[in-house]
């Protein structure tokens, strides 16, 4: 069995990495126009700035989408059926996730309720996941 | 509307077969799509002199097997949209002097993967590598799919009027022979095929097989020099997005699609009042939804309804993917090529389930997951 992707820093997302493995989930800002975005580079999305800063994200979310997938990738077969997600982030961009720590139903999973970020181990990475939010805290 | 000198295709085909072809490599469905497009124009491969295909095998490959020395060459790879780009591309080639007659091939072992490239394993340092593939997705099912279940909730998209847009196309494949699946269905059999990531069912996810088809553009100067009416490239458009799903700008609509959608019929000098034909890329089932409604056929949220009382099915309004489309005619992985020969042959009026006055037809092509988009005018008569 093949095991589960594991993610490959570069040097403009190794930030972004070098934070999950603190346990804070890094956004970049551009300096010029404020703009908070994700996915990690170099050139600010909303104005072309190159006159960026990365700044540690509040953790919060709320489920923008999902697919509840039946086909595992390889290294996801015990996990099947499993939610492929999409957060929004408090800060406004939008991130791929799983969420963890609520069973991958239909009727658990609420377009819009609340999330919160959490780590889990991927190979010697660090990967962002997200929960209910209050669970990560409580756990 | 424009001074511009027209541009036609001039000649389209498909392979002789579609569908499970373990027999034939990828450079052999090209090839034969190629032989029968430029028969059909009644041309030979010296009157070729301009080349387009996505990057594998591309157009050098496919040029060298024909015995043709391209002055134009098109390798444009942004999924199965591209074909659309092709022909867009083509047209200001044959504009600029650059070529006169381009040749456009798809070639596809989508199911058998003969002579195919292997599938890109997730992961690894890519962008979507880094950021999408690690949370288990596994190709466009586990992620074309995602932006719909956000659609649903805004508009009330309910389950079976997604469902329905597979038993709308199914009744256009019942009356084409080439068509993979023919049989009718109901909203019930849709339902209750196997989920494959719900919301979706096997039955709203397109199929996978084996084909090709090529065509011929030239310019309109020569319409009458063909054996098949012209087939007038009245209005063009391309656009992108976002390479990952997660980045869409809304998921409840495709800036690609409405930014090609508005340059194409810009161009054309046309509104939706004037579409006689239409064919949206089906990959998915949301997709013709999206794909409605980025063109302006219905307002925000009223595509589902609207396929679902019948608009688009035969003795509709409003004939959309009368092939049967991904959902059941063919899909190789890189429909567009499929959408567009179909548009062609309901402008020419041979099409198996043939449209009554199918004078204007507009192709919408998809890349990847709504990352890119392509959309073709089509006309009966020139500008």
């Amino acid at each position: 069995m093949t095991g589960k992707p594991v993610p490959e820093p570069t040097p403009d997302t190794q930030p972004f990495w070098d934070g999950c493995a603190r346990g804070e989930l890094m956004l970049q800002r551009c300096r010029a126009c404020g703009e908070p975005y994700f996915y990690p580079r170099p050139v600010c999305p909303a104005c072309g700035s190159t006159d960026v800063e990365w700044f540690a994200a509040s953790g919060r979310a709320t489920l923008y989408s999902y697919v509840i997938n039946h086909r595992p990738a390889p290294g996801f077969e015990a996990d099947a059926p499993y939610a492929i997600a999409v957060v929004e982030l408090a800060e406004g961009p939008r991130m791929m996730t799983n969420i963890v720590g609520v069973p991958n139903t239909p009727e658990e999973l609420v377009l819009d309720m609340a999330l919160e970020v959490t780590f889990e181990p991927r190979g010697a990475m660090s990967l962002p996941v997200f929960t209910p939010a209050g669970k990560a805290r409580a756990s | 509307m424009t001074s511009q000198p027209g541009v036609i295709i001039a000649g389209a085909a498909e392979t002789d077969a579609i569908g499970k072809l373990p027999d034939k490599s990828t450079l052999q469905l090209h090839l034969e799509a190629a032989v029968n497009a430029v028969a059909d124009a009644g041309l030979t491969m010296r009157d070729i002199d301009g080349l387009a295909t996505v990057s594998a095998p591309g157009p050098v490959q496919v040029a060298h097997a024909l015995g043709i020395t391209p002055t134009y060459l098109d390798g444009t790879g942004v999924g199965g949209t591209s074909f659309l780009l092709h022909v867009r591309h083509a047209a200001a080639a044959i504009r600029a002097g650059y070529a006169r007659t381009v040749l456009i091939t798809h070639g596809e072992s989508g199911r058998s993967r003969v002579g195919a490239s292997p599938f890109p394993r997730g992961g690894g340092s890519s962008i979507p590598g880094q950021f999408e593939a690690p949370y288990g997705t596994m190709g466009p099912t586990t992620a074309f799919t995602i932006p719909a279940l956000r659609y649903m909730k805004e508009y009330g998209l309910t389950h079976e009027q997604l469902a329905y847009v597979a038993v709308a196309q199914r009744k256009w494949a019942a009356r084409n022979p080439r068509a993979m699946f023919r049989d009718l269905i109901t909203v019930d059999d849709v339902l209750a095929s196997r989920l494959v990531a719900w919301p979706f069912h096997l039955l709203e996810c397109c199929l996978v097989t084996d084909g090709g088809g090529a065509l011929v553009v030239t310019s309109a100067d020569r319409a009458q020099d063909f054996p098949k009416p012209a087939v007038h490239v009245l209005g063009t458009g391309e656009a992108s997005e976002s390479p990952m799903i997660s980045q869409l700008t809304d998921f409840t609509e495709s800036q690609a699609f409405r930014l090609a959608g508005q340059a194409a019929f810009a161009e054309a000098g046309i509104t939706t009042a004037d579409v006689r034909h239409l064919m949206i890329y089906d990959a998915f089932a949301h997709v013709p939804i999206y794909g409605l409604e980025a063109l302006g056929f219905t307002a925000k949220g009223e595509a589902g309804a609207f396929i679902a009382e019948g608009n688009t099915e035969p003795g509709g309004r409003l004939p959309l993917n009368t092939n049967g489309g991904g959902l059941s005619y063919t899909h190789t992985g890189m429909y567009g090529m499929f959408a567009i020969q179909e548009g062609v042959r309901q402008v020419r009026g041979e099409a198996a389930a043939q449209v009554p006055d199918a004078d204007i037809s507009v192709v919408l092509g998809n890349g990847g997951m709504f990352a890119t988009a392509g959309v073709l005018v089509l006309g009966r008569s020139g500008r």
